[in-house]
């Protein structure tokens, strides 16, 4: 199955061109989007995402979903890049060590227990 | 516009039941709550269910007339599906349609089959309440979910660790207090503080105890117009005098602030407008504790608390049975059980009870006079809060 909008989206963080949506006045968002749920603006430009963020809040995940069963633990964070956050898996370093306020970029990686492709998080 | 009462309330045993059917736990709350009611079933003139994941954990959808069916009813049937805040929707749902003169008896409440699977399974099967796309697929679970406002709300209002943990560990500890004399409750025992520390971590900073468990169960309430109580001399002392419902954006990456809840702030501000009352009228509330955290961000989005003054609520003593706002004297989701569709229809059930002074812990709250129940969906997405009020 794909999900257009958000594979392609996805997938750019392959090429180290990641990117978000921004509306007309400026609102960042992750695609797809047709409506701004800020200011109800409907044109949208791609726009280049910075390289890095950094983490608001954090969670070593014990008890996975079967799809994250060989993965855990894990650490899944939600990331400030600025104009829109991001939510992903950390890796490239040990559960429970990365903390709030450390520099993360996204990269898509694999599931190791599906294979499939996950947002990932690497320390900076 | 018609005053609704609550004429009746039926709930099951919250528990572990893998082997019962969705179907014959909802007929066995819809009947005892005609029982409760003493309204006869061929006056029901529309039957409101709540559920979430009967498509997934029965293989059955197209519930409501399913539902019906069994509780012996043959009047129109609609499911509602808020995730967690499913039962609280179609409360909601049937309080505007007796209020606006459409029937003078609506059935509303729900039910949830969880533990016929294993707990992989039903934590996958929760986190469709989750954003499927940003969250699911980046190893969000609910308890996670929880967890990453848990992290956040102690960054926010520079909370250490360790005193996060314990002030959630009393909220489970108080819950479970609550519920031991509740014969409905999944958990009638005691939980001690240090018990809930030492428990395993599901997803940090919670551990085993900061979390709902998985329950099957159904609840059922007999709303009627204020007409109809009087007309057929029905005792139905309880009102729902306010209710309001809020949004907000799925995914907590999209929210504005990721250790507060505005839906429910909307859905109290609504409820609260709705009854004429504000926070400081409210005598006793049942909250949505999927999660310890929950309860905290629950008490503060119902202005109960300032923002970071919740956390240490139940710890000071001020949220227990016999502190100054009890929360959760039904046991609340943490103890009492947590079967998703019908839960929102529970904690009307468990109000109504502690308001009329039936419920084991109502000596509690002997002179309450208004109650506030608040049902939230996901992390807080949706929210449902409902004033009760004894009429007379």
């Amino acid at each position: 199955m794909s999900d257009e909008g958000f594979d392609e989206w996805l997938h750019a963080f392959v090429a180290d061109d990641g990117y978000y949506v921004e509306c007309g006045n400026g609102h960042g968002h992750l695609p797809p989007r047709r409506v701004c749920p800020d200011c109800g603006s409907t044109e949208f430009s791609e726009e280049e995402l910075p390289e890095s963020g950094v983490v608001e809040t954090i969670t070593t995940v014990h008890v996975p979903a079967p799809a994250f069963e060989a993965d855990a633990p894990y650490d899944t964070a939600v990331v400030d890049f600025g104009p829109a956050r991001i939510t992903g898996i950390v890796v490239d370093a040990e559960p429970g060590t990365v903390e709030i306020g450390d520099e993360v970029a996204a990269d898509v990686g694999a599931s190791e227990t599906t294979g499939k492709d996950v947002l990932v998080l690497r320390p900076v | 516009m018609s005053g609704v009462r609550v004429a009746g309330v039926g709930l099951t045993h919250f528990g572990s039941h893998p082997e019962r059917t969705g179907r014959d736990l909802f007929a066995e709350a819809a009947l005892a709550a005609k029982e409760d009611a003493g309204v006869p079933l061929s006056d029901v003139e529309q039957l409101n269910v709540g559920n979430f994941a009967g498509p997934l954990s029965e293989g059955q959808g197209h519930l409501a007339p399913l539902l019906a069916e069994a509780a012996g009813l043959t009047c129109p049937a609609t499911r509602y599906e808020e995730a967690c805040a499913s039962a609280g929707v179609a409360v909601r749902e049937g309080v505007r349609t007796v209020r606006s003169g459409e029937a003078d008896v609506v059935l509303a409440g729900g039910v949830e089959r969880m533990t016929n699977h294993d707990t992989p399974e039903v934590t996958e099967s929760l986190a469709i309440a989750a954003d499927e796309l940003f969250e699911v697929r980046a190893g969000v679970t609910f308890p996670a979910a929880y967890a990453l406002m848990a992290t956040a709300y102690a960054e926010s209002f520079d909370v250490e660790e360790d005193d996060l943990k314990r002030d959630l560990a009393n909220v489970a500890s108080k819950n479970h207090d609550n519920a031991i004399p509740n014969e409905y409750a999944q958990y009638q025992r005691e939980l001690s503080v240090e018990q809930a520390l030492d428990a395993p971590p599901v997803a940090e900073p919670l551990g085993l105890f900061d979390c709902c468990p998985i329950t099957d169960g159904a609840s059922a309430i007999f709303l009627v117009s204020e007409a109809y109580a009087a007309e057929h001399d029905l005792g139905a002392e309880v009102a729902v005098v306010g209710t309001g419902q809020g949004s907000d954006r799925m995914a907590l990456q999209d929210r504005d602030h990721l250790a507060r809840t505005p839906a429910a702030d909307d859905a109290a501000a609504m409820a609260y407008d709705d009854a004429g009352i504000d926070a400081g009228d409210v005598d006793v509330a049942e909250v949505h504790d999927c999660f310890t955290i929950a309860e905290v961000l629950a008490i503060e989005s119902l202005g109960f608390y300032d923002p970071g003054e919740g956390l240490g609520a139940a710890r000071r003593g001020e949220t227990r049975a016999d502190g100054d706002l009890p929360i959760n004297l039904s046991g609340g989701l943490k103890a009492k059980g947590h079967p998703v569709g019908a839960t929102g229809g529970s904690q009307i059930a468990e109000m109504t009870r502690l308001l009329r002074g039936d419920h084991p812990n109502s000596d509690n709250v002997e002179d309450a006079e208004v109650g506030v129940t608040h049902n939230a969906g996901g992390t807080v997405a949706s929210a449902v809060v409902h004033v009760l009020e004894v009429a007379e």
